[in-house]
């Protein structure tokens, strides 16, 4: 039996690669000069340093490193994004675009600029989760600045068209933003050739620190943003506050290795993930969620109808995975995300996110596979729902005591 | 979410699964909650000639605290009267189990099952209930 609990929620976050850990450390004892102090060499080995991690950065996604802007993580790289561009460009239009299955770094922003008095159009994906770029390109409009699609999805990591969604945006003059939090070192991102305009990142999900990211903010066409964090001027006036130094080595060394390795890697943990789902796929009523081909091989969502989600979590609490079900949020509302891909509410409550990363094993796959089988069978015989669909019940027929 | 040990050990080992035969005279059923919630709670009573609850089972779609409180309250039920297993009250379960705030909701949906069960009883026998109106989903 593989040491437990067994980490699957790689994507929530991902262990520092150790390889990363050892080139962050000398930054937060003897090199740990500010790398905006111009007058002595404390400050250039620290700008030097963060200029190589730029440049790294840079490399993972094909860009210039003059256009990466530290941030603290994804949520401000989000906020700076989209705030600071409908802000600057709300002269030219205030209506921007989304989509409903976007994170809630991109939604809240956005509900925050309609109290600002912009216009938000919010698209459904398609039932496999993709976006239909007819139904895009229809909702532009002339007076529509920015467009935000994500890359890569939270909840079912498929991967949406960015070329295409980029091409359509290009062509109506809109800015394309693109949160690529998810997609770093898992889905290939080459801004030289996809017409993205700005671009969130997060290091913490590829194996670098938390509490750091980047914006990717496009030097040709020129992108102008309204700054959120005003001070010292930082990041060429964007993001003020002094850079965290050590922090960005980490998302440099992180994102260099994810460079290195993402090819090899991914097809190890396409085989892992595959192994799984054929693995759970044996068992009755259970359903993928989302599609199954335009997803990154680490992700792996499916609802085990009939069983509640976070009951079937505390039964399998050897295993670090997460769910859609209500009773695992404050709000008692099942993933917004499934929902949004036409789920139903019991759907949603039975889901279970797998996601797999780089220091998972077969053994632990195939001991998943093997506790799932088992409590799965346990509690559907807890089920009154999972008797009734036995017994022949449409439970979509059932008129049931609202509460 | 941290679970008490009380709904842990009813969680692990829940008491008084299963089912009763429905159509029995002496049973009373009831089924309460909806799966777009996240909950269904089916709790079946076996009423005897003295009119004592002898016997309980249930079976739950829900959380921890759900199919702990469901299961509880097949416990409690049994050796009482329908007036006495009419007075449990979803607050002694919540404390019984000591649910944090966001999980009351499954303890009302246990005393919610009580009176449907009751209900259901009472129904066969014709005795008319104050106002509860028996949840019997499988009838739609």
């Amino acid at each position: 039996m593989p040491q437990v609990p067994i980490y699957l929620d790689y994507s929530a976050t991902t262990p520092i690669d150790p390889r990363v850990a050892e080139q962050m450390i000398p930054y937060l004892t003897e090199k740990f000069g500010n790398p905006a102090s111009r007058s002595h060499a404390f400050g250039w080995d620290a700008d030097k340093a963060v200029e190589l991690a730029r440049e790294e950065v840079a490399g993972l996604v094909n860009c210039d490193p003059k256009e990466i802007v530290w941030t603290s993580g994804a949520t401000e790289s989000d906020n700076l994004a989209i705030k600071g561009a409908a802000q600057f460009y709300k002269g030219k239009g205030k209506h921007l675009i989304t989509v409903r299955t976007e994170h809630k770094a991109v939604l809240d922003p956005m509900r925050e600029l309609e109290r600002q008095g912009f216009e938000v159009t919010y698209l459904d994906p398609e039932p496999d989760g993709l976006l239909d770029l007819e139904k895009f390109r229809a909702a532009i409009r002339p007076d529509t600045i920015l467009a935000s699609v994500m890359h890569v999805n939270n909840e079912i990591g498929v991967i949406q068209d960015i070329d295409t969604i980029g091409e359509l945006c290009r062509a109506k003059g809109v800015l394309f933003h693109v949160d690529a939090a998810q997609s770093t070192g898992k889905a290939p991102i080459d801004l030289a050739r996809m017409k993205v305009d700005l671009m969130s990142f997060s290091a913490h999900k590829t194996y670098g620190p938390k509490g750091v990211g980047a914006l990717y903010v496009r030097r040709k066409p020129r992108v102008r943003l309204e700054a959120q964090m005003h001070g010292g001027g930082h990041e060429r006036g964007m993001r003020s506050g002094t850079l965290a130094t050590h922090q960005i080595v980490g998302m440099g060394a992180a994102f260099r290795i994810a460079a290195e390795e993402m090819a090899t890697e991914n097809e190890r943990i396409r085989y892992l993930r595959d192994r799984l789902w054929v693995g759970l796929n044996t068992l009755d009523e259970v359903h993928l969620n989302g599609d199954m081909l335009r997803r990154v091989p680490h992700n792996l969502n499916a609802s085990f109808n009939f069983v509640e989600g976070e009951s079937l979590m505390m039964a399998i609490k050897d295993l670090a995975v997460s769910s859609g079900s209500a009773c695992t949020s404050a709000s008692l509302e099942p993933s917004y995300v499934l929902k949004a891909l036409g789920r139903n509410d019991e759907l949603a409550h039975s889901s279970i996110r797998f996601s797999i990363g780089r220091f998972t094993t077969e053994q632990e796959i195939d001991y998943a596979v093997q506790l799932l089988h088992k409590h799965v069978g346990k509690l559907r015989d807890l089920s009154p729902l999972w008797d009734m669909h036995c017994a022949g019940v449409d439970l979509n027929t059932v008129q049931w005591a609202a509460h | 979410m941290s679970y008490s040990d009380k709904v842990l050990d009813h969680y692990e080992n829940p008491r008084n699964v299963g089912a009763l035969e429905a159509g029995d005279a002496s049973v009373g059923t009831g089924m309460v909650g909806a799966p777009a919630c996240g909950d269904v709670m089916k709790l079946q009573i076996k009423v005897n000639a003295d009119g004592i609850i002898e016997e309980a089972r249930f079976k739950t779609y829900g959380c921890g605290s759900a199919i702990a409180s469901s299961s509880l309250v097949t416990e409690w039920v049994k050796g009482k009267t329908l007036d006495q297993a009419l007075e449990i009250k979803n607050t002694a379960i919540a404390e019984e189990l000591a649910l944090p705030p966001v999980k009351i909701h499954c303890s009302i949906l246990a005393e919610d099952a009580i009176k449907a069960a009751v209900a259901d009883y009472r129904n066969k026998h014709e005795v008319v209930d104050a106002g509860y109106a028996a949840c019997n989903p499988t009838a739609a």
